[in-house]
């Protein structure tokens, strides 16, 4: 038997994305407690975006995150119950306000070179005791050796991990074996992974992780997430099961939840459409998605050349504000054109 | 001409590019630059022959001739600070968080505070989000208005990195009591892209009264306001109504003085200050 492996599910913070924040307290309640009988590590609850996400730029949350929390605070037994906190979003206040309705565990997330603005949200996570993490977004944006350094930034705060996201979906497994292995040998603190699907390789990158030494997978069930969704986690079981990995997730509970709770509640397939596989080959933080699309409804234009040249800009994670500016230079350059 | 004398405290980026901008003044002279320890920024002041002393603000409240004070420092130090220098008669200009006077945006709020002797100068996104939105909110009332704020990450010092929530909840402060929004949030955005970008400010408001034509008037109206002390202020993106959603987006080129021009951010910031400093010398001490 091979190492264990701890899982983190998002399907109720990155899946947030792909119901447009639209989950309500029966569906978190049904949700985890499917979860916390499954066996997972973390059940994370957030706004797609992290505490305080709900607004005009990223969507508003239908119900707010705080009673989410509160509902599944009273129900998860066994998990630790997480939330995402972006600084530059959330601030320290949402994340006490998280604490008191239960959370025990956050990550805290910054863009893959800013590791430093989250230093006052992890120590203010540590001084409450919580399992703290630190998370670097848009990891295809920067060298191994570069990340190395900024999650030293997080080591040094005393996270209990470091995870990479590859919030565009746009690494290669020999990319994700080179980042995870290099912090790996040189981090005191485990590595922990975060896929998205745009070119078709979250599971398939989340093994490569694991093959490099990464602890903590993040994945969501029926691969409900941002763009072309994270690496599924019923199939992920299965796959580590083969492997001879432990999660310590019963897979037919967790093929349970994905089929009878989490299916029901989605709002369209998880697929690649292209859409979500331009995010993936531009490099374009995943949550875009959705944005992208409504804008290029709106200004009559392709969704897909939104995305190319918000890509081609090197807009980083929450700039979602930039589709709109983007979309509008595009309709200008199209009526000059006509 | 005669012009009134100011010192700066706090020789860092912030005020080392205020003392240019001082130099450029028709009203303000560089009379001396403060800090506490011998560093590049002193020894900048002194090349251009401007007074300086490392003793921190002791021997400014000693020079009677100094009228105004740019305090560039931190929040802790500028609580210490203010109420010496009121007690000495100078009017202090806090580019720190510590808020220990009224907000101001120039272009919104100056005129109402002809009695004031601190000023704070909210954000640098306060200065570059607010004006828009207390435009649209006096064109179309506005129930919540949240601002995104996208600055160079080489343009975010180690004071705004170190404390970044109190970037958010202050400017989200000042969109709702200078803004008029009933309900204000603030996002800030750090983008490492290389070259760097220039400061991308997106405004979006719900309002009551979405009547297109009144909010862009009101809007390119504030714009011009801005554009009178801060030339690299610019419209990326006029008004879009989307129902009751309005969004406007500006870009802040900096001035260049000190900083590069992508430090939009604290080009603002830096001559709104000095926009307050030239409109107390001329109607208090001209």
């Amino acid at each position: 038997m091979n190492r264990k492996i701890h899982l983190i599910d998002t399907t109720l913070r990155d899946g947030s994305h792909a119901v447009s924040h639209s989950f309500t307290k029966e569906q978190v309640k049904e949700i985890a407690k499917g979860l916390d009988e499954a066996g997972v590590d973390i059940i994370e609850i957030s706004h797609g975006d992290g505490l305080a996400g709900s607004s005009i730029n990223y969507g508003f949350s239908q119900t707010s995150e705080m009673e989410l929390l509160k509902e599944a605070s009273r129900i998860v037994k066994s998990a630790k119950l997480g939330a995402l906190l972006l600084p530059g979003i959330g601030t320290i206040r949402d994340l006490e306000e998280a604490y008191e309705n239960g959370v025990t565990a956050v990550r805290v997330a910054t863009h893959v070179t800013e590791a430093d603005i989250a230093i006052q949200h992890i120590k203010a996570a540590k001084e409450r005791n919580m399992f703290t993490v630190g998370f670097l977004m848009m990891t295809h944006m920067a060298a191994p050796e570069k990340i190395l350094e900024q999650a030293r930034i997080f080591e040094d705060c005393g996270v209990d991990y470091v995870n990479l996201a590859d919030s565009a979906g746009h690494l290669l497994p020999d990319e994700v074996k080179a980042r995870i292995s290099l912090l790996n040998e040189k981090l005191s603190v485990p590595v922990g992974f975060h896929a998205h699907n745009n070119l078709g390789l979250a599971i398939a990158n989340s093994i490569a992780a694991i093959e490099e030494g990464a602890q903590y997978i993040d994945a969501t069930c029926r691969g409900l997430g941002a763009g072309a969704g994270n690496c599924q986690e019923e199939v992920f079981v299965a796959v580590l099961n083969r492997l001879g990995y432990e999660t310590g997730v019963d897979l037919f509970k967790i093929l349970d939840v994905a089929e009878k709770i989490v299916e029901p509640v989605m709002k369209h397939p998880q697929i690649i459409d292209t859409d979500s596989l331009m995010l993936g080959y531009c490099g374009v933080y995943s949550s875009f998605l959705l944005h992208a699309k409504r804008a290029a409804k709106r200004f009559g234009l392709d969704a897909k050349d939104i995305l190319i040249e918000l890509g081609r800009r090197k807009m980083v994670g929450g700039q979602e504000d930039m589709i709109v500016d983007v979309a509008y230079m595009l309709s200008q350059k199209e009526k000059a054109g006509k | 001409m005669k012009k009134v004398k100011v010192a700066i405290i706090g020789p860092g980026n912030i005020g080392s590019d205020l003392m240019y901008k001082v130099f450029r003044s028709d009203f303000l002279e560089m009379a001396y630059m403060a800090g506490i320890v011998e560093s590049e920024g002193i020894k900048r002041a002194r090349q251009f022959g401007v007074k300086t002393t490392i003793e921190g603000i002791d021997p400014i409240l000693e020079e009677e001739d100094i009228k105004i004070v740019f305090d560039a420092t931190s929040a802790k130090a500028h609580l210490a600070h203010a109420p010496r220098l009121k007690a000495a008669n100078k009017i202090a200009i806090d580019l720190t968080p510590a808020a220990v006077g009224p907000y101001v945006v120039p272009c919104v709020n100056l005129d109402k505070l002809s009695k004031e002797v601190n000023f704070n100068m909210v954000t640098c996104g306060g200065q570059a989000t607010v004006p828009i939105a207390y435009a649209i909110n006096r064109a179309a009332d506005s129930e919540y208005t949240e601002i995104v704020s996208c600055i160079a990450s080489k343009s975010a010092g180690p004071g705004t990195r170190a404390n970044i929530d109190e970037f958010t909840e202050t400017t989200a402060k000042a969109l709702e009591t200078l803004g008029g929004a009933d309900r204000g949030k603030a996002i800030i955005i750090l983008n490492p892209a290389e070259p760097p970008i220039m400061m991308t400010n997106t405004i979006h408001s719900i309002v009551r009264k979405p009547d297109e034509d009144a909010i862009k008037e009101s809007v390119y109206d504030i714009i011009r306001q801005i554009q009178k002390y801060v030339p690299g202020y610019r419209l990326r993106t006029p008004p879009i109504l989307d129902g009751n959603k309005v969004t406007v987006i500006v870009e802040v080129e900096g001035a260049g003085d000190f900083l590069p021009k992508y430090s939009g951010n604290l080009d603002i910031i830096n001559a709104a200050a000095i926009e307050v400093a030239e409109k107390i010398a001329k109607e208090r001490f001209l």
